[in-house]
């Protein structure tokens, strides 16, 4: 099984290959992919020194093409498919169907892997997706339960990549609209969910009021940990209940760390690091324990649930995750 | 410009969906998407009452569309859309790529739904080339986006939702469930007590979406009437109502009337109105945040 990791920046490239990362993924310095935050990403020639870099690590680096392109911009997306296909990259992480025919027809051979934000859910989309486009991969949306990932992987033209540790997004990707609903951005439009310049912080007493775009998302104790502030996971009221609650999600994290050996006899081929937008030290310590685990399932399966390291794993994990709580999401049904 | 009444998103008893429909085929409205298009645990209507309600409507001589999941997980919801899709009498409107996989394969034309991703001319001509016959525009865009896109005549329809609720996200998670503390998997189908979805506002008292089961909507209503004139300019072929009450069947079909004179007259006024008792919104159309409400003149 591959472990890929997230690289917002060269340092958190070097950060991942010398923890152990199989392979990284990135996206330029524009809104071409989602997490389009100020001080991230790379420049072409960044993108060069880093694709230099791993590939000499011989590790696999994969572009981040996520957005949809918008119209009469077509181009710089067109441009980004171009540059990765010069540089020798290893793969390109693409949502947009236009995108996908281009790079399609114009490099095929350079493998396509299926964004999570093209929602493929299911048997129909990915063998649509297959024989239209011939992508090698797709990253599963964090909606199915550990089961249908199980079903999904028996009868699945293509290889499956899961997210196994990260922030939790909790709707189907790729078609929420939450973010640009409150603040007219969205990532498949401005490149990035709850964009930052829309939250502010204000203090009101013994409470802290967290709002986007001016709308009231959280009023949370001035001591309180807080997650970075996004819609569905904000405390709202309803018409039947007065008493604050969140309703949708609360600030925690995806840790899939429990599933690993369900995840490795299900097929899965790679599994994904959510947090481009974070730091190098987040990067080196998840990378590292996620080696960890891997190399201690491989050596023996059966001692893998009752390793030593696995208290030491789970705290480490705890430690970077938002609310420093985390949860299997969807893969375990009853959080559905 | 045809006005269409969208699938109904709320999980209602299935007496008053009858009736529902009943009032929708005596209407003027020419165009009608039904079926569950939310979660596939709603069981108060059976794919055997939805063909027969679509015959009722056909009979009545309406142009009838079957509306399928926008989020399919498992093998059972897979093998229900094959039989959708295979009907062998109405066309499907896709909300997931599996049901433009299936139509494409049996070689049968399609309505592309709101929730699959379209955002640009080039992939909407991919789509026309697997069989796609008219695009519902995602919710979030704009009609500067819009003109862009068909700004050279497409050789396939276009409809914009212009009245209603706001889909805006799905989730494997029922948060209506989650409200009341159920699971999915035991779920009561708690949603038939919430008509319209179950109201989130925030702290402030201000109305911010609407929880529907595993879909998540705006609290606020989209209306978008007063750019009916604008639509026809650019080319839009169909203003989608989507239905929360037996008050949208009127609103409906007082917009099929009002563009009846406008179509003779040039001159479009939208005619009596019916009061929803919500809040209102119409920002994505002009470009701004989903919930704002962009004054016209």
């Amino acid at each position: 099984m591959e472990l890929l990791c997230p690289a917002g920046n060269l340092a958190s490239l070097k950060s991942a290959l010398h923890a152990g990362a199989d392979a990284v993924y990135l996206g330029l310095k524009d809104d071409t992919n989602a997490r389009s935050f100020a001080g991230l990403n790379f420049t072409p020639a960044k993108l060069q020194e880093a694709t230099e870099l791993t590939q000499k690590h011989g590790k696999k680096i994969f572009l981040t093409l996520n957005t949809f392109p918008k119209p009469g911009e077509e181009h710089r997306w067109y441009q980004a498919i171009d540059l990765a296909a010069k540089l020798g990259m290893d793969a390109l992480i693409v949502a947009d169907l236009s995108l996908l025919d281009y790079a399609h027809r114009h490099y095929p051979k350079l493998p396509l892997h299926l964004s999570v934000q093209a929602s493929a859910t299911n048997l129909g989309a990915l063998s649509f997706y297959k024989e239209a486009f011939n992508i090698a991969r797709v990253v599963l949306p964090r909606v199915l339960s550990m089961k249908q990932v199980r079903d999904l992987a028996k009868v699945s033209p293509v290889d499956l990549e899961v997210f196994a540790f990260g922030s939790l997004c909790i709707m189907a990707e790729g078609r929420c609209q939450l973010s640009s609903y409150v603040t007219g951005q969205s990532p498949n439009t401005g490149g990035s969910c709850s964009p930052a310049k829309h939250v502010r912080w204000q203090e009101e007493g013994q409470n802290r009021l967290t709002l986007l775009n001016d709308v009231l998302i959280d009023k949370s104790a001035l001591d309180e940990q807080m997650g970075y502030p996004v819609v569905c996971k904000g405390r709202y009221i309803t018409e039947d209940q007065d008493s604050p609650q969140y309703l949708l999600e609360s600030p925690t994290s995806l840790n899939t760390l429990s599933l690993l050996p369900e995840l490795a006899k299900a097929g899965i081929v790679s599994l994904k690091i959510e947090g481009r937008q974070r730091s190098p030290a987040y990067v080196e310590q998840v990378t590292r324990v996620w080696r960890q685990a891997i190399d201690t399932y491989r050596d023996n399966p059966e001692l893998y649930s009752t390793s030593q390291n696995q208290p030491h794993w789970e705290q480490t994990l705890a430690k970077v995750s938002e609310g420093q709580i985390t949860t299997l999401g969807a893969y375990e049904r009853d959080w559905q | 410009m045809h006005i269409s009444l969208g699938p109904l998103l709320y999980c209602w008893q299935k007496q008053q969906v009858t009736d529902f429909y009943q009032q929708v085929a005596a209407s003027q409205i020419p165009l009608v998407y039904l079926g569950e298009a939310v979660c596939s645990r709603r069981r108060e209507l059976k794919w055997g009452d939805y063909l027969e309600l679509a015959q009722m409507l056909k009979q009545a001589g309406k142009e009838v569309v079957i509306s399928t999941l926008a989020l399919i997980e498992a093998p059972s919801e897979y093998t229900e859309l094959k039989r959708q899709v295979d009907n062998g009498e109405f066309i499907v409107e896709a909300n997931d790529m599996a049901a433009v996989y299936l139509a494409n394969e049996h070689k049968l034309p399609f309505v592309c739904g709101a929730s699959i991703n379209n955002y640009n001319r080039a992939s909407l001509d991919i789509l026309q080339r697997f069989g796609m016959q008219r695009f519902v525009m995602p919710v979030e865009l704009s009609k500067a986006w819009l003109s862009q896109v068909i700004h050279q005549k497409p050789p396939f329809e276009v409809e914009v939702l212009g009245h209603g609720y706001l889909p805006l996200a799905h989730s494997a998670r029922c948060f209506t469930a989650r409200h009341k503390q159920l699971t999915k998997d035991h779920c009561e189908t708690v949603c038939r007590e919430y008509s319209k979805g179950l109201l989130a506002q925030t702290q402030e008292q201000q109305p911010l979406l609407r929880l529907n089961g595993i879909q998540t909507q705006s609290a606020s209503c989209l209306d978008l009437r007063s750019e009916i004139a604008t639509m026809v300019k650019m080319g839009v072929d169909v203003f989608r109502v989507s239905p929360s009450s037996f008050d949208c069947i009127t609103i409906a079909n007082n917009l099929v009337d009002a563009i009846n004179t406008f179509e003779n007259a040039r001159d479009f006024s939208i005619g009596s109105d019916v009061n929803l008792e919500t809040t209102q919104c119409n920002g994505y159309w002009f470009g701004e945040a989903g919930l704002a409400v962009h004054a016209t003149p």
